[in-house]
Protein backbone atom coordinates (compact mmCIF):
# COMPACT_ATOMS: atom_id res chain seq x y z
CA UNK A 1 0.00 0.00 0.00
CA UNK A 2 2.87 2.37 0.78
CA UNK A 3 4.36 1.71 -2.60
CA UNK A 4 1.00 2.47 -4.11
CA UNK A 5 0.71 5.87 -2.40
CA UNK A 6 4.27 6.71 -3.20
CA UNK A 7 3.70 5.90 -6.86
CA UNK A 8 0.53 7.99 -6.83
CA UNK A 9 2.33 11.01 -5.38
CA UNK A 10 5.29 10.83 -7.72
CA UNK A 11 2.73 10.32 -10.51
CA UNK A 12 1.00 13.50 -9.40
CA UNK A 13 4.34 15.33 -9.44
CA UNK A 14 5.26 14.37 -13.00
CA UNK A 15 1.56 14.69 -13.86
CA UNK A 16 1.67 18.29 -12.69
CA UNK A 17 4.46 18.92 -15.17
CA UNK A 18 2.58 17.20 -17.99
CA UNK A 19 -0.39 19.29 -16.94
CA UNK A 20 1.63 22.52 -17.19
CA UNK A 21 2.82 21.75 -20.69
CA UNK A 22 -0.71 20.63 -21.60
CA UNK A 23 -1.99 23.91 -20.20
CA UNK A 24 0.38 25.82 -22.46
CA UNK A 25 -0.79 23.76 -25.45
CA UNK A 26 -4.44 24.36 -24.60
CA UNK A 27 -3.94 28.10 -24.14
CA UNK A 28 -2.47 28.50 -27.60
CA UNK A 29 -5.02 26.12 -29.09
CA UNK A 30 -7.89 28.07 -27.59
CA UNK A 31 -6.53 31.43 -28.59
CA UNK A 32 -5.47 30.55 -32.12
CA UNK A 33 -6.71 27.05 -33.06
CA UNK A 34 -3.08 26.04 -33.46
CA UNK A 35 -1.55 23.01 -31.78
CA UNK A 36 1.92 24.26 -30.97
CA UNK A 37 4.24 21.31 -31.59
CA UNK A 38 7.18 23.51 -30.60
CA UNK A 39 5.80 24.04 -27.08
CA UNK A 40 8.17 21.48 -25.55
CA UNK A 41 11.25 22.92 -27.23
CA UNK A 42 10.23 26.44 -26.20
CA UNK A 43 10.09 25.20 -22.61
CA UNK A 44 13.45 23.49 -22.98
CA UNK A 45 15.00 26.68 -24.34
CA UNK A 46 13.55 28.69 -21.45
CA UNK A 47 15.08 26.21 -19.04
CA UNK A 48 18.50 26.73 -20.64
CA UNK A 49 18.03 30.47 -20.15
CA UNK A 50 17.33 29.82 -16.47
CA UNK A 51 20.43 27.63 -16.33
CA UNK A 52 22.51 30.43 -17.86
CA UNK A 53 21.21 32.91 -15.29
CA UNK A 54 21.86 30.48 -12.44
CA UNK A 55 25.38 29.83 -13.73
CA UNK A 56 25.99 33.57 -13.74
CA UNK A 57 25.31 33.50 -10.03
CA UNK A 58 21.73 34.85 -10.01
CA UNK A 59 19.79 33.54 -6.97
CA UNK A 60 17.23 30.83 -7.82
CA UNK A 61 13.95 32.76 -7.56
CA UNK A 62 15.39 35.81 -9.35
CA UNK A 63 16.48 33.50 -12.14
CA UNK A 64 13.06 31.81 -12.07
CA UNK A 65 11.05 35.00 -12.49
CA UNK A 66 13.63 36.50 -14.84
CA UNK A 67 13.22 33.46 -17.05
CA UNK A 68 9.44 33.90 -16.99
CA UNK A 69 9.76 37.48 -18.20
CA UNK A 70 12.23 36.58 -20.96
CA UNK A 71 10.07 33.63 -22.00
CA UNK A 72 7.01 35.85 -22.22
CA UNK A 73 8.83 38.28 -24.49
CA UNK A 74 10.23 35.37 -26.50
CA UNK A 75 6.77 33.84 -26.93
CA UNK A 76 5.34 37.17 -28.11
CA UNK A 77 8.23 37.58 -30.57
CA UNK A 78 7.79 34.06 -31.96
CA UNK A 79 4.10 34.76 -32.59
CA UNK A 80 4.79 38.12 -34.23
CA UNK A 81 7.71 37.00 -36.37
CA UNK A 82 7.10 33.34 -37.20
CA UNK A 83 3.39 32.59 -36.75
CA UNK A 84 1.80 35.89 -37.81
CA UNK A 85 2.83 35.63 -41.48
CA UNK A 86 1.09 32.24 -41.79
CA UNK A 87 -1.84 33.05 -39.49
CA UNK A 88 -4.52 32.73 -42.17
CA UNK A 89 -2.87 29.92 -44.10
CA UNK A 90 -4.19 26.34 -44.03
CA UNK A 91 -3.67 24.47 -40.78
CA UNK A 92 -1.06 22.20 -42.36
CA UNK A 93 1.15 25.20 -43.11
CA UNK A 94 1.02 26.29 -39.48
CA UNK A 95 1.76 22.76 -38.26
CA UNK A 96 4.82 22.60 -40.50
CA UNK A 97 5.99 26.02 -39.29
CA UNK A 98 5.65 24.80 -35.69
CA UNK A 99 7.62 21.66 -36.45
CA UNK A 100 10.26 23.79 -38.14
CA UNK A 101 10.41 25.92 -35.01
CA UNK A 102 10.82 22.75 -32.95
CA UNK A 103 13.79 21.60 -35.00
CA UNK A 104 15.39 25.03 -35.00
CA UNK A 105 15.08 25.55 -31.23
CA UNK A 106 16.39 22.04 -30.61
CA UNK A 107 19.42 22.50 -32.86
CA UNK A 108 20.20 26.00 -31.62
CA UNK A 109 20.08 24.78 -28.02
CA UNK A 110 22.38 21.89 -28.94
CA UNK A 111 24.73 24.24 -30.77
CA UNK A 112 24.94 26.73 -27.89
CA UNK A 113 24.82 24.39 -24.92
CA UNK A 114 25.86 21.01 -26.44
CA UNK A 115 23.87 17.80 -26.08
CA UNK A 116 25.55 16.78 -22.83
CA UNK A 117 23.11 16.44 -19.95
CA UNK A 118 23.40 19.10 -17.28
CA UNK A 119 22.14 18.94 -13.71
CA UNK A 120 19.52 21.56 -12.88
CA UNK A 121 18.83 22.61 -9.29
CA UNK A 122 15.53 22.29 -7.51
CA UNK A 123 14.36 25.21 -5.36
CA UNK A 124 13.06 22.73 -2.79
CA UNK A 125 15.13 21.08 -0.08
CA UNK A 126 16.59 17.67 -0.97
CA UNK A 127 15.39 15.96 2.20
CA UNK A 128 12.27 13.82 1.88
CA UNK A 129 9.05 14.66 3.65
CA UNK A 130 7.29 11.99 5.75
CA UNK A 131 3.51 11.88 5.80
CA UNK A 132 2.63 8.96 8.06
CA UNK A 133 4.70 6.09 6.78
CA UNK A 134 4.88 7.33 3.22
CA UNK A 135 7.93 9.24 1.99
CA UNK A 136 7.55 12.07 -0.46
CA UNK A 137 10.25 13.96 -2.31
CA UNK A 138 10.07 17.66 -1.46
CA UNK A 139 10.59 18.46 -5.13
CA UNK A 140 7.60 16.32 -6.08
CA UNK A 141 5.32 18.14 -3.67
CA UNK A 142 6.84 21.49 -4.66
CA UNK A 143 6.25 20.83 -8.37
CA UNK A 144 2.60 20.00 -7.70
CA UNK A 145 2.29 23.20 -5.66
CA UNK A 146 3.91 25.33 -8.36
CA UNK A 147 1.60 23.86 -11.01
CA UNK A 148 -1.44 24.67 -8.91
CA UNK A 149 -0.21 28.22 -8.30
CA UNK A 150 0.28 28.72 -12.05
CA UNK A 151 -3.21 27.39 -12.71
CA UNK A 152 -4.74 29.65 -10.07
CA UNK A 153 -2.87 32.65 -11.46
CA UNK A 154 -4.06 31.96 -15.00
CA UNK A 155 -7.61 31.33 -13.83
CA UNK A 156 -7.67 34.66 -11.99
CA UNK A 157 -6.09 36.42 -14.97
CA UNK A 158 -8.64 35.14 -17.50
CA UNK A 159 -11.58 35.39 -15.15
CA UNK A 160 -11.09 38.74 -13.44
CA UNK A 161 -8.96 41.03 -15.59
CA UNK A 162 -10.11 43.07 -18.56
CA UNK A 163 -7.13 41.90 -20.60
CA UNK A 164 -8.00 38.27 -19.83
CA UNK A 165 -11.59 38.89 -20.88
CA UNK A 166 -10.42 40.55 -24.09
CA UNK A 167 -8.20 37.55 -24.84
CA UNK A 168 -11.08 35.14 -24.38
CA UNK A 169 -13.24 37.34 -26.60
CA UNK A 170 -10.57 37.55 -29.30
CA UNK A 171 -10.24 33.75 -29.35
CA UNK A 172 -13.98 33.27 -29.64
CA UNK A 173 -15.13 35.91 -32.03
CA UNK A 174 -12.39 37.99 -33.69
CA UNK A 175 -14.80 40.07 -35.77
CA UNK A 176 -16.92 41.17 -32.84
CA UNK A 177 -13.77 41.73 -30.83
CA UNK A 178 -12.45 44.20 -33.39
CA UNK A 179 -15.77 46.01 -33.23
CA UNK A 180 -15.19 46.35 -29.48
CA UNK A 181 -11.78 47.86 -30.19
CA UNK A 182 -9.75 44.81 -29.18
CA UNK A 183 -6.46 44.45 -31.06
CA UNK A 184 -6.91 40.78 -31.85
CA UNK A 185 -3.42 40.21 -33.24
CA UNK A 186 -1.84 41.39 -30.00
CA UNK A 187 -4.14 39.23 -27.93
CA UNK A 188 -2.88 36.18 -29.84
CA UNK A 189 0.71 37.29 -29.30
CA UNK A 190 0.11 37.73 -25.57
CA UNK A 191 -1.44 34.24 -25.56
CA UNK A 192 1.81 32.85 -27.00
CA UNK A 193 3.78 34.81 -24.43
CA UNK A 194 1.75 33.38 -21.56
CA UNK A 195 2.04 29.88 -22.97
CA UNK A 196 5.80 30.30 -23.21
CA UNK A 197 5.81 31.35 -19.55
CA UNK A 198 3.78 28.34 -18.46
CA UNK A 199 6.07 26.11 -20.49
CA UNK A 200 9.10 27.69 -18.82
CA UNK A 201 7.69 26.82 -15.40
CA UNK A 202 7.19 23.23 -16.53
CA UNK A 203 10.72 23.07 -17.91
CA UNK A 204 12.29 24.39 -14.71
CA UNK A 205 10.24 21.95 -12.63
CA UNK A 206 11.05 18.90 -14.77
CA UNK A 207 14.75 19.60 -15.36
CA UNK A 208 15.82 18.61 -11.81
CA UNK A 209 14.17 15.20 -12.41
CA UNK A 210 15.18 14.36 -15.98
CA UNK A 211 18.33 16.56 -16.24
CA UNK A 212 18.71 19.35 -18.72
CA UNK A 213 19.40 18.49 -22.36
CA UNK A 214 17.98 19.67 -25.65
CA UNK A 215 15.78 16.58 -26.00
CA UNK A 216 14.43 16.58 -22.47
CA UNK A 217 10.92 17.68 -23.47
CA UNK A 218 10.40 15.23 -26.33
CA UNK A 219 8.74 12.52 -24.23
CA UNK A 220 7.04 15.03 -21.99
CA UNK A 221 5.38 16.70 -24.96
CA UNK A 222 3.76 13.37 -25.87
CA UNK A 223 2.47 12.97 -22.31
CA UNK A 224 1.26 16.56 -22.49
CA UNK A 225 -0.65 15.76 -25.68
CA UNK A 226 -2.20 12.79 -23.90
CA UNK A 227 -3.11 15.06 -20.98
CA UNK A 228 -4.64 17.76 -23.14
CA UNK A 229 -6.55 15.18 -25.16
CA UNK A 230 -7.80 13.46 -22.03
CA UNK A 231 -8.80 16.67 -20.27
CA UNK A 232 -10.12 18.23 -23.45
CA UNK A 233 -8.32 20.69 -25.71
CA UNK A 234 -10.97 23.29 -24.89
CA UNK A 235 -10.54 23.14 -21.11
CA UNK A 236 -7.49 24.65 -19.32
CA UNK A 237 -8.49 23.10 -15.99
CA UNK A 238 -9.14 19.82 -17.76
CA UNK A 239 -5.61 19.88 -19.19
CA UNK A 240 -4.12 20.03 -15.70
CA UNK A 241 -6.44 17.34 -14.33
CA UNK A 242 -5.68 15.29 -17.44
CA UNK A 243 -1.97 15.74 -16.72
CA UNK A 244 -2.36 14.50 -13.15
CA UNK A 245 -4.38 11.47 -14.31
CA UNK A 246 -1.86 10.66 -17.05
CA UNK A 247 1.03 10.98 -14.58
CA UNK A 248 -0.60 8.67 -12.05
CA UNK A 249 -1.73 6.08 -14.61
CA UNK A 250 1.70 6.10 -16.23
CA UNK A 251 3.36 5.43 -12.87
CA UNK A 252 0.92 2.80 -11.66
CA UNK A 253 0.92 0.92 -14.94
CA UNK A 254 4.73 1.05 -14.98
CA UNK A 255 4.85 -0.38 -11.45
CA UNK A 256 2.13 -2.98 -11.49
CA UNK A 257 1.89 -4.17 -15.07
CA UNK A 258 5.15 -5.99 -15.42
CA UNK A 259 5.53 -6.31 -19.16
CA UNK A 260 5.22 -2.53 -19.48
CA UNK A 261 7.85 -1.49 -16.94
CA UNK A 262 9.72 1.68 -17.86
CA UNK A 263 10.35 0.77 -21.49
CA UNK A 264 6.76 0.82 -22.69
CA UNK A 265 5.51 3.74 -20.55
CA UNK A 266 5.41 6.14 -23.47
CA UNK A 267 3.23 3.68 -25.34
CA UNK A 268 0.71 4.01 -22.52
CA UNK A 269 0.42 7.73 -23.29
CA UNK A 270 -0.09 7.07 -26.99
CA UNK A 271 -2.65 4.38 -26.22
CA UNK A 272 -4.51 6.85 -24.01
CA UNK A 273 -4.59 9.44 -26.79
CA UNK A 274 -6.04 6.81 -29.10
CA UNK A 275 -8.65 5.59 -26.62
CA UNK A 276 -9.84 9.11 -25.79
CA UNK A 277 -10.04 10.12 -29.44
CA UNK A 278 -12.11 7.03 -30.28
CA UNK A 279 -14.50 7.08 -27.35
CA UNK A 280 -14.70 10.72 -26.20
CA UNK A 281 -13.00 12.99 -28.72
CA UNK A 282 -13.84 16.16 -26.79
CA UNK A 283 -12.05 14.84 -23.69
CA UNK A 284 -13.36 14.60 -20.14
CA UNK A 285 -13.99 18.30 -19.60
CA UNK A 286 -13.97 19.68 -23.12
CA UNK A 287 -16.80 21.00 -25.18
CA UNK A 288 -17.48 19.32 -28.48
CA UNK A 289 -16.50 21.73 -31.22
CA UNK A 290 -19.58 23.02 -32.96
CA UNK A 291 -19.10 24.75 -36.26
CA UNK A 292 -21.87 26.54 -38.03
CA UNK A 293 -21.95 25.45 -41.64
CA UNK B 1 -23.73 69.57 -38.76
CA UNK B 2 -22.83 66.45 -40.67
CA UNK B 3 -21.24 63.75 -38.48
CA UNK B 4 -20.61 61.06 -41.07
CA UNK B 5 -20.29 61.65 -44.77
CA UNK B 6 -19.46 59.32 -47.64
CA UNK B 7 -18.57 60.50 -51.15
CA UNK B 8 -18.13 58.19 -54.11
CA UNK B 9 -17.75 55.29 -51.68
CA UNK B 10 -16.77 52.02 -53.32
CA UNK B 11 -16.15 48.71 -51.63
CA UNK B 12 -15.10 45.29 -52.81
CA UNK B 13 -14.68 41.75 -51.57
CA UNK B 14 -11.75 40.23 -53.44
CA UNK B 15 -12.38 41.13 -57.08
CA UNK B 16 -16.09 41.68 -56.67
CA UNK B 17 -17.16 45.28 -56.36
CA UNK B 18 -20.18 45.61 -54.10
CA UNK B 19 -20.58 49.38 -53.73
CA UNK B 20 -20.37 51.47 -56.88
CA UNK B 21 -19.69 54.97 -55.61
CA UNK B 22 -22.40 55.94 -53.15
CA UNK B 23 -22.95 59.26 -51.37
CA UNK B 24 -24.71 59.63 -48.05
CA UNK B 25 -24.57 61.70 -44.88
CA UNK B 26 -25.65 61.30 -41.26
CA UNK B 27 -26.59 64.47 -39.39
CA UNK B 28 -25.21 64.88 -35.87
CA UNK B 29 -27.98 63.95 -33.46
CA UNK B 30 -30.17 62.54 -36.22
CA UNK B 31 -31.36 59.15 -37.34
CA UNK B 32 -30.60 58.19 -40.92
CA UNK B 33 -31.70 54.98 -42.55
CA UNK B 34 -30.47 53.06 -45.54
CA UNK B 35 -33.16 50.83 -47.04
CA UNK B 36 -32.84 48.11 -49.58
CA UNK B 37 -33.44 44.48 -50.38
CA UNK B 38 -31.04 41.62 -49.70
CA UNK B 39 -27.79 42.12 -51.59
CA UNK B 40 -28.27 45.84 -52.11
CA UNK B 41 -25.02 46.59 -50.26
CA UNK B 42 -26.43 47.87 -46.97
CA UNK B 43 -24.31 45.72 -44.68
CA UNK B 44 -21.25 46.40 -46.82
CA UNK B 45 -21.88 50.12 -46.39
CA UNK B 46 -21.68 49.75 -42.60
CA UNK B 47 -18.61 47.54 -42.93
CA UNK B 48 -16.98 50.18 -45.09
CA UNK B 49 -17.60 52.80 -42.41
CA UNK B 50 -15.97 50.49 -39.84
CA UNK B 51 -12.95 49.65 -41.96
CA UNK B 52 -13.94 46.01 -42.36
CA UNK B 53 -13.74 45.97 -46.18
CA UNK B 54 -11.44 47.51 -48.76
CA UNK B 55 -12.80 50.83 -49.90
CA UNK B 56 -12.21 53.60 -52.37
CA UNK B 57 -13.70 57.07 -52.33
CA UNK B 58 -14.01 59.10 -49.19
CA UNK B 59 -15.55 58.68 -45.75
CA UNK B 60 -15.39 61.49 -43.23
CA UNK B 61 -16.30 61.24 -39.58
CA UNK B 62 -16.52 64.46 -37.57
CA UNK B 63 -14.51 66.16 -40.29
CA UNK B 64 -11.63 63.65 -40.39
CA UNK B 65 -11.00 61.35 -43.31
CA UNK B 66 -11.26 57.80 -41.94
CA UNK B 67 -10.75 55.55 -44.98
CA UNK B 68 -8.26 52.76 -44.51
CA UNK B 69 -8.09 53.08 -40.73
CA UNK B 70 -8.22 49.92 -38.65
CA UNK B 71 -11.57 48.94 -37.17
CA UNK B 72 -10.06 49.03 -33.66
CA UNK B 73 -9.07 52.67 -34.11
CA UNK B 74 -12.42 53.72 -35.56
CA UNK B 75 -14.13 52.29 -32.49
CA UNK B 76 -12.00 54.62 -30.41
CA UNK B 77 -13.38 57.61 -32.36
CA UNK B 78 -16.82 56.69 -31.02
CA UNK B 79 -18.36 54.51 -33.72
CA UNK B 80 -20.42 51.76 -32.11
CA UNK B 81 -21.58 48.95 -34.39
CA UNK B 82 -24.31 46.41 -33.67
CA UNK B 83 -23.34 44.12 -36.56
CA UNK B 84 -25.17 41.79 -38.88
CA UNK B 85 -25.81 38.50 -37.07
CA UNK B 86 -25.59 40.34 -33.72
CA UNK B 87 -21.96 39.36 -33.04
CA UNK B 88 -22.70 37.79 -29.64
CA UNK B 89 -19.81 36.26 -27.71
CA UNK B 90 -21.81 33.10 -27.17
CA UNK B 91 -19.66 31.53 -24.44
CA UNK B 92 -19.24 34.71 -22.41
CA UNK B 93 -21.87 35.91 -19.98
CA UNK B 94 -24.19 38.76 -20.83
CA UNK B 95 -22.31 41.04 -18.45
CA UNK B 96 -18.95 40.07 -19.96
CA UNK B 97 -20.38 40.83 -23.41
CA UNK B 98 -21.33 44.27 -22.17
CA UNK B 99 -17.99 44.91 -20.48
CA UNK B 100 -16.29 44.18 -23.80
CA UNK B 101 -18.38 46.94 -25.34
CA UNK B 102 -16.61 49.40 -23.04
CA UNK B 103 -13.15 47.90 -23.71
CA UNK B 104 -12.01 50.66 -26.06
CA UNK B 105 -12.78 53.32 -23.45
CA UNK B 106 -10.53 51.73 -20.87
CA UNK B 107 -11.95 50.40 -17.65
CA UNK B 108 -12.60 52.10 -14.37
CA UNK B 109 -15.68 52.96 -12.41
CA UNK B 110 -17.49 54.44 -15.40
CA UNK B 111 -18.03 50.90 -16.71
CA UNK B 112 -20.19 50.10 -13.69
CA UNK B 113 -22.20 53.26 -14.33
CA UNK B 114 -22.68 52.33 -17.95
CA UNK B 115 -23.81 48.84 -17.01
CA UNK B 116 -26.51 50.43 -14.86
CA UNK B 117 -27.41 52.74 -17.72
CA UNK B 118 -27.87 49.99 -20.32
CA UNK B 119 -29.63 47.71 -17.83
CA UNK B 120 -32.03 50.61 -17.41
CA UNK B 121 -32.82 50.49 -21.13
CA UNK B 122 -32.86 46.68 -21.25
CA UNK B 123 -34.03 45.34 -17.86
CA UNK B 124 -34.20 41.86 -19.38
CA UNK B 125 -30.39 41.86 -19.78
CA UNK B 126 -29.97 42.61 -16.08
CA UNK B 127 -31.98 39.50 -15.23
CA UNK B 128 -29.80 37.42 -17.53
CA UNK B 129 -26.42 38.95 -16.75
CA UNK B 130 -24.79 35.71 -15.52
CA UNK B 131 -26.11 33.69 -18.45
CA UNK B 132 -23.94 32.85 -21.49
CA UNK B 133 -24.79 35.14 -24.39
CA UNK B 134 -25.50 32.16 -26.62
CA UNK B 135 -28.45 31.08 -24.47
CA UNK B 136 -30.40 34.27 -25.21
CA UNK B 137 -33.21 34.33 -27.75
CA UNK B 138 -32.77 36.17 -31.05
CA UNK B 139 -34.51 39.30 -29.78
CA UNK B 140 -32.52 39.29 -26.56
CA UNK B 141 -29.27 38.90 -28.49
CA UNK B 142 -30.26 41.86 -30.66
CA UNK B 143 -30.81 43.91 -27.53
CA UNK B 144 -27.45 42.70 -26.25
CA UNK B 145 -25.81 43.84 -29.50
CA UNK B 146 -27.32 47.32 -29.19
CA UNK B 147 -26.47 47.47 -25.48
CA UNK B 148 -22.88 46.39 -26.17
CA UNK B 149 -22.50 49.16 -28.74
CA UNK B 150 -23.94 51.66 -26.22
CA UNK B 151 -21.32 50.67 -23.63
CA UNK B 152 -18.83 52.50 -25.86
CA UNK B 153 -20.74 55.78 -25.27
CA UNK B 154 -20.69 56.17 -29.04
CA UNK B 155 -21.19 59.36 -31.00
CA UNK B 156 -22.50 57.31 -33.88
CA UNK B 157 -24.44 54.07 -33.56
CA UNK B 158 -24.52 51.75 -36.56
CA UNK B 159 -27.42 49.29 -36.52
CA UNK B 160 -27.48 46.46 -39.03
CA UNK B 161 -31.04 45.18 -39.55
CA UNK B 162 -32.05 45.03 -35.91
CA UNK B 163 -35.52 43.81 -36.95
CA UNK B 164 -34.29 40.73 -38.83
CA UNK B 165 -36.10 37.58 -37.76
CA UNK B 166 -37.77 39.15 -34.73
CA UNK B 167 -41.41 39.25 -33.66
CA UNK B 168 -43.14 42.58 -34.38
CA UNK B 169 -43.53 43.34 -30.66
CA UNK B 170 -39.82 42.87 -30.03
CA UNK B 171 -38.99 45.02 -33.05
CA UNK B 172 -41.22 47.77 -31.74
CA UNK B 173 -39.51 47.57 -28.33
CA UNK B 174 -36.02 47.81 -29.82
CA UNK B 175 -36.95 50.75 -32.01
CA UNK B 176 -38.57 52.52 -29.08
CA UNK B 177 -35.30 52.21 -27.15
CA UNK B 178 -33.22 53.42 -30.11
CA UNK B 179 -35.45 56.47 -30.33
CA UNK B 180 -35.00 57.13 -26.59
CA UNK B 181 -31.24 56.80 -26.81
CA UNK B 182 -31.12 59.13 -29.78
CA UNK B 183 -33.29 61.71 -28.03
CA UNK B 184 -31.82 61.55 -24.51
CA UNK B 185 -28.16 60.91 -25.25
CA UNK B 186 -27.93 62.69 -28.59
CA UNK B 187 -26.38 59.58 -30.16
CA UNK B 188 -26.54 59.80 -33.94
CA UNK B 189 -27.85 56.66 -35.61
CA UNK B 190 -27.24 55.07 -38.99
CA UNK B 191 -29.82 52.34 -39.38
CA UNK B 192 -29.74 49.77 -42.15
CA UNK B 193 -33.07 48.03 -42.70
CA UNK B 194 -35.19 45.92 -44.99
CA UNK B 195 -38.23 46.67 -42.89
CA UNK B 196 -38.99 50.01 -44.52
CA UNK B 197 -42.12 50.82 -42.56
CA UNK B 198 -40.49 50.81 -39.10
CA UNK B 199 -37.29 52.41 -40.38
CA UNK B 200 -39.10 55.27 -42.10
CA UNK B 201 -41.16 55.79 -38.94
CA UNK B 202 -37.98 56.29 -36.92
CA UNK B 203 -35.58 58.11 -39.25
CA UNK B 204 -35.54 61.73 -40.38
CA UNK B 205 -33.60 61.00 -43.52
CA UNK B 206 -33.56 57.94 -45.75
CA UNK B 207 -31.59 56.46 -48.64
CA UNK B 208 -32.74 53.64 -50.86
CA UNK B 209 -30.11 51.27 -52.23
CA UNK B 210 -30.28 48.80 -55.10
CA UNK B 211 -27.35 46.61 -56.19
CA UNK B 212 -24.67 48.80 -54.72
CA UNK B 213 -26.05 52.19 -55.72
CA UNK B 214 -28.18 54.81 -53.99
CA UNK B 215 -31.25 55.13 -56.20
CA UNK B 216 -33.28 57.54 -54.12
CA UNK B 217 -32.86 59.73 -51.07
CA UNK B 218 -34.71 62.37 -49.12
CA UNK B 219 -36.59 63.12 -45.92
CA UNK B 220 -38.16 59.95 -44.51
CA UNK B 221 -41.64 61.43 -44.61
CA UNK B 222 -41.25 62.10 -48.34
CA UNK B 223 -40.01 58.60 -49.13
CA UNK B 224 -42.95 57.15 -47.26
CA UNK B 225 -45.29 58.97 -49.64
CA UNK B 226 -43.40 57.85 -52.72
CA UNK B 227 -45.50 55.47 -54.79
CA UNK B 228 -42.62 53.28 -55.96
CA UNK B 229 -41.33 52.79 -52.43
CA UNK B 230 -44.80 52.16 -51.11
CA UNK B 231 -45.44 49.41 -53.61
CA UNK B 232 -42.01 47.78 -53.45
CA UNK B 233 -41.10 48.10 -49.77
CA UNK B 234 -44.16 49.01 -47.75
CA UNK B 235 -46.60 46.72 -49.53
CA UNK B 236 -49.75 48.82 -49.90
Amino acid sequence: MEIFFQQVVSGLATGGIYGSVALALVMIYQATDVVNYAQGEMAMFSTYLAWTLLNAGVPYWWAFFGTLVISFVGGVLIERVVIRPVENKPILTIVIVCIGLLVILNSVAGWIYSYIQKPFPSPFPPRPIMLGTVVFGAHDLGAIGVTLVVLAFLYAFFRFTTLGLAMRAAAQNPVSSRLCGIRVGWMLAIGWGLAAMVGAVAGMMVAPIVFLDPNMMAGILIYAFASATLGGFTSPGGAVVGGLIVGVIENLVGTYVHFIGTELKLTVALAMILIVLVFKPSGLFGRAAVHRV
Amino acid sequence: MVLLEARGLEAQYGWTKVLHGIDFAVEEGGITTILGANGAGKTTTLRAVCGMVRTAGEIRFAGQRINGRATEDLVRLGIGHAPEGRGTFVNLTVEENLRLGAYARGGGRSVAQDLERVYGYFPMLAQRKKQPGGTLSGGEQQMLAVARALMLRPRLLLLDEPSLGLAPLVVREIFRIVRTINRDERVSVLLVEQNASVALGLAQHAYLMETGRVVMSGPAAELRQNDAIRRAYLGY
